[in-house]
């Protein structure tokens, strides 16, 4: 079963069906148990990082991740729901992240912000999530991003006005900067790995 | 390799239906909001905007039924506009299954909402609309309201400045001289915005032919938006893009 955290955040409609049509069960919860124990863990996230990281903190969220990573059970990550893995964010003002991944998520150096649209991806050497759409485009709404690789991990990379991370791959834990589950086709194909590559092995 | 300049259509709907006119010979029924949706989808549409025009609050219900329906089905982008007052009603259409709000009305009338929805739920969900025409204020453009119908005397490049420093993350910069006209894009008033606007624009108002679709990109515009043309068949959204592709412009291409 794969659970989609709802922790108060935005649009999980979109969300849930896109995860539908590659798994047969998805639901979207804040119960922490199930979200424990889920075979695979979404963690949405819009608006800014320290808002989100403040809701995800209120709704017990910290206790399931430590959880999941201590059980080794997967985590995929979406927008600012991959930002709050890293340890530190500064929209705003500066925040404390889940410290998952080292580094800093800062605004990027664009002449025009938000980052809105399809751009494309380069995916690191030996990604699982961006096999068969090696090409295509995936849909972003930020502006703010980490810059710093991961040590050992796929560290994918998309250029607007600067390099950043677009996704990051990992044993257990697998992020996006942008949104699979308005990406399309690509989108879906996109998940459909992640549940084959991490979730049903 | 470079971000995608994006195609927009836009729906008008009140009652649960399209209105204004759309002609499809291909559709089963050619006024239903998701069943077009989903057809601009597949074309290859990059995101979809939702104008609700409802009379009534019956009617606006409904909208949120329609935005439910799209988002279960449609995997790209939708914007919901009209009717937004309030941040629980951008939280409404949120969970229903947008990704995005456009206000006008509402933020002319309080502009401290543009503040209260962006510190909420971020400035990216919120796009600005503007409808702007030629007009004695300092810029040579005002803002309307009403469809173009009533003047504000306020100054639209003034008002987008302000704007942007409340927190909104688009423009949907809609002119009200172009408008209809199916003469193309507002170029002058594009390029005024673009000079002093730091977030994406989304051009409306005016597209007719292929051409025009170009001419706004090289003025600045980041998006397209059209309704008219897409939906009486003139041109398709495919036709377009390859058009754009062509003459040198990132797009979206779907492969089949």
């Amino acid at each position: 079963m794969i659970a989609i955290l709802d922790y108060g955040s935005g649009n999980l409609r979109s969300a849930q069906r896109a995860f539908e049509s590659a798994h047969s069960e998805v639901i979207v919860t804040s119960d922490p148990d199930i979200c424990i124990n889920a075979d695979g863990l979404v963690v949405p996230g819009v608006g800014a990082f320290g808002a989100c990281m403040e809701q995800f903190v209120a709704a017990g969220a910290v206790e399931i991740l430590d959880q999941r990573a201590a059980t080794e059970l997967p985590t995929l990550g979406i927008c600012v729901g991959m930002q709050i893995f890293f340890a530190q964010g500064v929209e705003k003002n500066a925040h404390k992240g889940l410290g998952i991944w080292p580094g800093e998520v800062t605004q990027i150096e664009a002449p025009i912000l938000p980052h809105i649209g399809w751009n494309t991806v380069t995916p690191g050497a030996g990604s699982q999530l961006f096999t068969g759409i090696e090409n295509e485009r995936f849909y972003f709404v930020h502006s703010f991003a980490a810059t710093q690789k991961i040590e050992g991990a796929v560290n994918s990379i998309t250029q607007y006005g600067v390099e950043f991370l677009a996704a990051v791959e990992t044993p257990y834990f697998v992020a996006t900067q942008f949104h699979p589950e308005k990406s399309g086709d690509a989108g879906l194909k996109l998940i459909s790995n992640w549940i084959n590559g991490w979730v049903t092995l | 390799m470079t971000l995608a300049r994006r195609i927009i259509p836009c729906l008008d709907v009140a009652g649960g239906r399209v209105v204004k006119g759309v002609n499809f010979l291909d559709l089963k029924d050619a006024g239903d909001p998701v069943e077009l949706a989903a057809k601009y989808g597949r074309e290859g549409a990059d995101e979809l905007t939702f104008l609700d025009i409802s009379a009534s609050v019956e009617e606006r219900n409904t909208t949120l039924d329609i935005v439910r329906r799209t988002a279960e089905q449609v995997f790209i982008p939708l914007t919901v506009g009209g009717g937004i007052r309030t941040t629980d009603d951008v939280n409404t259409l949120l969970r229903a299954g947008a990704d995005k709000v456009s206000i006008n009305t509402a933020a002319i009338a309080r502009p401290q909402l543009i503040n209260e929805i962006a510190d909420r739920f971020g400035n990216q969900v919120l796009v600005l609309s503007v409808d702007a025409r030629r007009a004695g204020t300092t810029s040579g453009y005002e803002v309307t309201t009403h469809g173009g119908r009533t003047g504000t005397d306020l100054d639209a490049l003034r008002w987008i400045e302000e704007a942007i420093s409340r927190g909104v993350g688009e423009i949907l910069l809609n002119s009200m001289d172009a408008d209809g006209t199916k003469e193309g894009y507002d170029l002058p008033m594009l390029e005024d915005v673009r000079a002093m606007c730091s977030v994406p624009i989304i051009a409306s108002g005016g597209a007719g032919k292929f051409q025009d679709f170009s001419d706004a990109l090289n003025s600045g515009a980041d998006a397209l938006l059209a309704a008219s043309v897409f939906h009486f068949g003139e041109m398709s959204i495919p036709d377009v893009k390859q058009y754009l592709d062509s003459q040198g412009f990132p797009m979206r291409i779907q492969r089949k």
